[in-house]
Formats: structure tokens, C-alpha cells, sequence
């Protein structure tokens, strides 16, 4: 029988919508000024551009190297050095949720691995609510990700355009009327996409009125030491949230601060009641973990463990976390420093206000195409940029072109 | 506050790793672990393949590498020379361009990740309800792989004959025949886990036959290739065969047990549309169901994996490597029935070595296996299944003494 004979059974497929961001990678790729700039890059790069591949990570990779270890599968949870320690630089050294053993963390496939274990997770066992609440805006993939766990997306006000700040108040108004029991989504630093973050009493405030309203907290932190270069600071609001007695839920992805991204290491942790209730959650994830990919890949988690477990290592990964989030920072004060200088009157300070690889820039959709279309600058149509992508070779041409599109 | 987890149940362990576990506990000086399956030197320890260390240091070595994330669909080197693993250099199928790939974590994630496109796009939209058919028995996990992704009606076909120790080849027949149309059959490729039973070239054929004539979907899962007969060509016979029959399927491939890769999650699921048009549809929405299960694969398995197909040298250092485990496997079933025979055993034995890959099924029942467990400290699955692999030239022996014992004492 010829094969094409056969209606195909994929004949009602339809294609699927490209991919937004990747798209703008394709059309920059395509692009032959020797100007253009990539800001929709979501990895961080030097001030070259060029990708970063931390000092430390290679020579934990030469040390795991010369120990010949074999592959044996992982357990389904992860390895044991990577989750301890990925646990404590979340939580703290000394918290007492680690003492007492009443966290269960397990090793995932990156960000996007822990959320989504997390998701199916609350998706069959916290039945009594199935929606999740997630800033105005957030990272894309939140939505879907939930959604093909089975829950349903809500969204609380978080984004002030105005400001291009925190909508304080627009969120404790919303936050107010969420139905008990229900899931809201906290970024816990270097809110993606905007990079607007809380501040300090403003975290408080929200911490008391989520109680109040007994909603169930998952965090997504995915950036703890790059936001602000310290990994302490990054977790504050984590760690304060747990000390007021919310029982939360966290992601962590090790993409970005350890610069692993293709190497997929994350981990996902739920602080419960106590070791008991760890237990029965821990042989619940174990059995959702394995029918999706059985247990997870170990050389990533291998690096990252290394290197959270031995000091000299350690040490040196908080210096160039450190040096990645103030490189950072630097092109935020000179991108605004460079607007001032091309005689632009408009306000930036959100610019530097804002935190963590990504920068809302307050520029309309139109705004966006001008840009792209007659200075060959690749982002998101939402205003979105990467400050990982700016480098002080490109700042001036940058700002050259932003000033261009909105005096 | 009541904990919102208060009402969580205690899950129970996944048996086969449960058994490792209580290997380890147990302090009996002749203990041997046949139970989970991951290959073991004469010297039962686990083996990194040569060309393995070797390609690993090739990578440590070169600078120009970074971590970087691989595209959705994963490391392209890697799904092409995969898919080539499977269908053949010379395959027209891939040469018609309708042949593409999903890297994926593992044989697990490569069977998942089809299992979720499937629920969404086959026999409709969405539709739950489409039947999926795996092997009585099958490996254990693909039952939860499909109902979490969604499908409703997880049905066994008839394919161990405990009687004649072989394949019911009437009772797969039978419901080949009586399985509604369009239903989904999870058939393994080569090396069947956990029974090491696999249909015979004329078996397949008939078994495409009908399953043309019924509008049956095939997927194969193979996470054995090579590591069966020794010989890669051989082990994908079947793959080849259907695919030159015309039809569209997919395949799960795992590099966990052939590359020794086991917990770098190394796995590739191939893809066999009809034209190039459909192809790209497909991998279109698989690029959907990725995003939001690990957005992309891990790298430094695919890396090994794609430098080695792609470089002829390496490939056949490889090839030489996975004969090196698949006929230590064929040693020790020779060995382990000419000692059974020796014995005396009640009972025939032939089915040791006509059995392939990595796994035997004894024919023990539960009882004899708690026996063998207990008392003999051998460990292996309540099914009788047994790792081969486990086997060395120095426990084999007392192997061999502890299921003559058991058979004899225990019914």
C-alpha cells in the first residue's frame, strides 16, 4: 500500500503560533546591519555579548571530571547534595524549616521543570481551589504551563504603566477579593517581564493580607543573586513569607546565576507541616516525577552541588553572581545616562529603579517596530528588553535609537 | 491553620527501585541484586562506555563550548543521528524529508511527550477516550506515562503465554483483531521488558498486517537497540519494517542502557509522518507540549550521544562497545541454563536463552521469588523478572543452586 493513499492522521493538526521570542531571535539572525543589538535574549552575555561561562562552573566540571564517577540513574528526586543545598540557599543555612525536616525538595528540570511538577502537583492535590493567581503581567509560559496541568489562570493587578513601577495598591485590591484557598503566584526577585520588585514593607503588607485571605504562595525564583548581586537579599522575601507561617511552595532555577541553563537545574520545594507530611508529599511528587521523565539528569546538579558544597567554590560563584547582576547594573545607569545625554527629557528612572535581567521600558508597540525596523533593535513587542544584551559598546547606539523613537 | 497537604496519602515506593533499596540494606555476604536494569561488568559494577570517557573528555577539553540552552526540540545533531539509529542510513523515509525528532529526556520522556501529543491530536482533538493498548506485562511505568497524559482507557493485549513460556501469539492476534479502530498500541521494539520475549520476523508481519487493516496507531518504544542481539540493524528490524509498510508512527528511543547514559537522560522521539507538510504540524505542537514540560532538553548526554553517531570513527568504537554488553548478557544465559540443566531443575529452561536482552522471565512465581529474596538473598521482581546483567561468572553459581532450591522446596 502506497503511503500516499493514506489520509495522514495528522491532517487536522494545525501548525502551532510561532513562538514570539524566538521569533525575534530568527528576524535579528536575519538581519545584516552590523549595528543590531539582540535585548530579547533571555541568557545573560559579557560585555562582549558574548555567553558566559562562570569560572567556577569550569573548574567544578574539571573536578567532577577527574573523580570518574559512573551514570547510574539518579533517584527519582534528584541528587541529595544538589537538593540539600539547593534548599538551603533558598531558605537559609540555619532555618528552621530545614532542621526540622519539614521541606521536601526534589531536583527538576530547570524553572520550567519545577513549576510544572508543582503545578500538577496542587493540580491533583489541592483540590479545594483550582485557580492560580499570577501577576499582571508574568512570564509567559506560566499561563500555559498551569493550564496543561489542569488549573485555571487568574491574574491580580502588578504592572503600573503609568509608573512603570509597582501598582501597590492595585494589587492589595486585588489580592483582597482572591477566594480563599486559592494559589498566587509571587516572583520572589527580578519580576519577569518587568523587573519591578516590592519593596521590603511593601512584601510585608502583601505577606499579612495573603494570610488574612489563607491562600496557598508559590514562589518562582529564578534569579536569586542575580537581581541585586546578593543571594540573601534575593531570598529575603521567601524567607520572610515562611517565617510568618505560610506554608509555601517554591521553584528554583539554577539557569541563570550559575549560568546552566542548557544543563536544566532546578529544584522545587514544598515547606509543609512537618517531616511526616514531607514524607507523604515527597512519595506523591516521586510518583508524579516518573511517568514524565523518570529521574533527572545528573550533570548539571552534579556542577551546582559542587559548587554550593565546596567553599572556595562557593566564594567564588557569589563574586561572579555578583559581577553578572552589576554588570547589570551599570547598563541601566549608563543607557539613562546615555538618554540624558542625547537630550531626552522623558522620565527613566524606572530604568534603574528596575531590577534583574529584564527592563520595561515603558515603549509602545509602535514605538517597538520604529526601533526595530530603522535602527535594527530586536525585543519583545511589549517594551520588553534584556539588559543582558546591552554592553557599553552598544548603550550609546542604543540609547541613540530609543531617543529617536519617543522625543 | 489545617494543612492544606493534611490529606495527602502515603504513596507507595516504586517497586523496583524499593528492591534496590533493600539490597542495600541487606548484609548477607552472597546477596545479589537481578533486579533494576542497568547494565554490570563481569565484576558487577556499573561500566562507562569507552567512547563514552573518551567523547567526555573531548568536551571537557574544548573551550568553545558553552551551557547555553539547546532549541526546544533539542540538539539537532542528536535527533538526526538518532533517527537515523533507528530507521537506517539509507532510510527513504528520512530522504523523503517526513522523518523528524523531539529530543527528550530518556526513553520516559521520549514515550510522555508522544503520549501527550497523541491525547491532544489523535482521533480528534482532545480525545481521552481513544484506547491505548499495552503488553500483558509491560514495563510498569508505561501505564501512568499515558494516563497522565490524559488518556482515560488503558487496556492490556494478550503477549506472555506463562504455560509455554513464549508469545500468545493468538491472544495478540485476537486483540489486534477485536481492538477498536484507531486505538493505540504501545509495542516494544526489540528485547521485550520485562519478558525478553520478542515476536519473530513472519510475527511481525502479521501483526502489521492486521494492524493496517484495523487503522491501528503504532508506537514503539525502544530503549534497547544493539544492546539485544548485538547487532543495531537487527534490533530496529521491526521499526524498519513498518515504516517501509507505510506507516505513520512514532518511536521513543532511549540511549539510557545502549550508551550507558543512564542518568544524563538521553532519549529521542522519532517521528514518521507522511509528507513534509504534516511533519512540520506535528513538531510544531510537540514544540508546544515541551515548553511547557522542561522548555528544553538537557545537553551534555545529547553532546556525547551526537559527537559519537556522527563521527564514523566513534560510531564503530560504539557499535563494538554495545557487543560487548550484549554478549556478556548471551554468555550468562548459556551459562545460566547449562548450570540449570547440570542441576537437574524441575522444570524447562530453554526460554533462559531464548529469551533476548536484558531481562529473562523466569517463570517464578511469587512465592518462590519472596523465597529466593529471603531466603537466598537474590533479589529479583515479584514477577520472576530477572536482570541478566546481574549475573557474574562468580555469583552464577549460587544463582543457579538458589533457583534449583527454590523450584524444588517452593510451589
Amino acid at each position: 500500500m502506497q503511503v500516499c493513499d493514506l489520509l495522514s492522521w495528522w491532517s487536522e493538526v494545525q501548525m502551532g503560533p510561532p513562538d514570539p521570542i524566538l521569533g525575534v531571535s530568527e528576524a535579528y539572525k536575519r538581519d545584516t546591519n552590523p549595528k543590531k543589538i539582540n535585548l530579547g535574549v533571555g541568557a545573560y552575555r559579557d560585555d562582549q555579548g558574548k555567553p558566559y561561562v562562570l569560572s567556577c562552573v569550569r573548574k567544578a566540571e574539571a573536578q567532577i571530571a577527574a573523580k570518574k564517577l559512573d551514570k547510574e540513574y539518579l533517584a527519582i528526586g534528584g541528587l541529595g547534595d544538589f537538593t540539600k543545598a539547593c534548599a538551603k540557599l533558598a531558605l537559609g543555612d540555619d532555618n528552621e524549616v530545614i532542621k526540622s525536616g519539614r521541606n521536601i525538595t526534589v531536583q527538576t528540570i530547570s524553572g520550567t521543570g519545577s513549576l510544572r511538577i508543582g503545578a500538577n502537583f496542587l493540580s491533583r492535590f489541592h483540590t479545594e481551589a483550582r485557580d492560580v493567581y499570577l501577576p499582571k503581567p508574568s512570564w509567559g509560559n506560566h499561563t500555559p504551563i498551569f493550564r496543561d496541568a489542569g488549573m485555571q489562570l487568574k491574574a491580580y493587578t502588578y504592572y503600573d504603566p503609568k509608573t512603570c513601577g509597582f501598582d501597590f495598591q492595585g494589587a492589595l485590591n486585588d489580592i483582597s477579593k482572591i477566594p480563599e484557598k486559592s494559589v498566587i503566584m509571587l516572583h520572589a526577585c527580578a519580576h519577569n517581564p518587568t523587573g519591578v520588585d516590592p519593596r521590603p514593607e511593601q512584601w510585608k503588607e502583601i505577606a499579612d493580607l495573603v494570610k488574612k485571605r489563607n491562600l496557598l504562595v508559590f514562589f518562582d525564583m529564578a534569579y536569586q543573586g542575580f537581581a541585586s548581586g546578593d543571594i540573601d537579599r534575593d531570598a529575603w522575601a521567601v524567607r520572610y513569607f515562611i517565617e510568618q507561617g505560610h506554608n509555601i511552595v517554591l521553584s528554583q532555577s539554577f539557569a541563570k546565576n550559575m549560568g546552566l541553563y542548557g544543563e536544566r537545574v532546578g529544584g522545587f520545594t514544598v515547606v509543609c507541616k512537618d517531616a511526616e507530611e514531607a514524607k507523604r508529599v515527597e512519595s506523591q511528587l516521586k510518583i508524579l516525577i516518573r511517568p514524565i521523565y523518570s529521574n533527572p539528569p545528573m550533570n548539571g546538579a552534579r556542577i551546582a552541588a559542587t559548587i554550593l558544597n565546596t567553599p572556595d567554590l562557593y566564594k567564588e560563584w557569589l563574586g561572579e553572581v555578583h559581577g553578572m547582576a552589576n554588570r547589570i547594573i551599570t547598563m541601566r545607569e549608563l543607557l539613562v545616562a546615555n538618554l540624558k545625554k542625547e537630550g531626552s527629557t522623558r522620565n527613566w528612572k524606572h530604568v534603574i529603579d528596575q531590577i534583574g535581567m529584564f527592563c520595561f521600558t515603558g515603549l509602545k508597540p509602535e514605538q517597538v517596530e520604529r526601533l526595530t525596523k530603522e535602527f535594527s533593535v530586536y525585543m519583545t513587542k511589549d517594551g520588553r528588553i534584556s539588559m543582558a544584551g546591552v554592553t557599553s559598546g552598544n548603550v550609546g547606539y542604543l540609547a541613540q535609537g530609543i531617543h529617536a523613537v519617543t522625543k | 491553620i489545617m494543612s492544606i497537604f493534611a490529606e495527602v496519602p502515603q504513596a507507595p515506593p516504586v517497586a523496583v527501585f524499593k528492591l534496590t533499596a533493600d539490597f542495600r540494606e541487606d548484609t548477607n555476604a552472597q546477596k545479589v541484586n537481578l533486579g533494576v536494569g542497568a547494565y554490570r561488568t563481569d565484576d558487577c559494577l556499573p561500566w562507562v562506555l569507552p567512547v563514552v570517557k573518551k567523547v567526555e573528555q573531548m568536551i571537557v577539553e574544548d573551550n568553545s563550548l558553552n551551557h547555553e540552552y539547546l532549541p526546544i526540540l533539542g540538539l539537532p545533531e542528536l535527533r538526526s543521528a538518532a533517527s537515523k539509529v533507528a530507521l537506517g542510513d539509507d532510510s527513504p523515509a528520512i530522504k523523503d524529508g517526513r522523518v523528524g525528532a523531539v529530543q527528550a529526556l530518556g526513553g520516559t520522556g521520549a514515550l510522555r511527550i508522544g503520549a501527550e501529543f497523541l491525547r491532544r491530536w489523535y482521533n480528534g482533538t482532545n480525545n481521552t477516550a481513544t484506547p491505548v493498548y499495552v503488553s500483558a506485562p509491560t514495563w510498569e511505568n508505561h501505564n501512568a506515562v499515558f494516563s497522565d497524559a490524559g488518556f482515560k482507557d488503558i487496556r492490556p493485549y494478550h503477549y506472555w503465554d506463562g504455560e509455554k513460556k513464549g508469545l500468545d501469539v493468538t491472544g495478540i492476534m485476537d486483540d489486534l483483531e477485536n481492538a477498536p479502530e484507531h486505538s493505540i498500541f504501545v509495542l516494544h521494539a526489540c528485547a521485550h521488558n520485562p519478558t525478553g520475549t520478542d515476536p519473530t520476523p513472519d510475527e511481525w508481519k502479521t501483526i502489521s498486517e492486521v494492524m493496517k487493516r484495523r487503522k491501528l496507531f503504532v508506537f514503539f518504544d525502544s530503549a534497547y537497540q544493539g544492546f539485544a542481539s548485538g547487532s543495531l540493524d537487527k534490533d530496529a528490524w521491526a521499526i524498519r519494517y513498518f515504516v517501509s509498510e507505510g506507516f505513520e508512527l512514532l518511536c521513543a528511543q532511549s540511549f539510557s542502557k545502549n550508551f550507558g547514559l543512564y542518568n544524563e537522560r538521553v532519549g529521542n522521539l522519532t517521528v514518521v509522518a507522511q509528507d513534509k507538510d504534516n511533519l512540520a504540524r506535528v513538531l510544531s505542537q510537540m514544540e508546544k507540549i515541551v515548553r511547557t514540560t522542561w522548555s528544553n532538553p538537557p545537553s551534555q548526554g545529547a553532546r556525547i550521544v551526537a559527537i559519537t553517531l556522527n563521527n564514523p570513527d566513534l560510531f564503530i568504537e560504539w557499535k563494538g562497545n554495545v557487543k560487548t554488553m550484549a554478549d556478556r548478557v548471551l554468555l550468562m544465559r548459556d551459562q545460566l541454563k547449562a548450570k540449570l540443566i547440570a542441576l537437574g531443575t524441575p522444570g524447562t529452561w530453554d526460554h533462559i536463552t531464548q529469551q533476548i536482552g536484558m531481562f529473562s522471565f523466569t517463570g517464578l512465581n511469587p512465592k518462590q521469588v519472596q523465597y529466593m529474596i529471603k531466603e537466598k538473598h537474590v533479589y529479583l521482581m515479584a514477577s520472576g523478572r530477572i536482570n541478566m546483567c546481574g549475573l557474574t561468572s562468580k555469583n552464577i553459581d549460587y544463582v543457579a543452586e538458589s533457583i534449583h532450591e527454590t523450584v524444588s522446596k517452593v510451589q
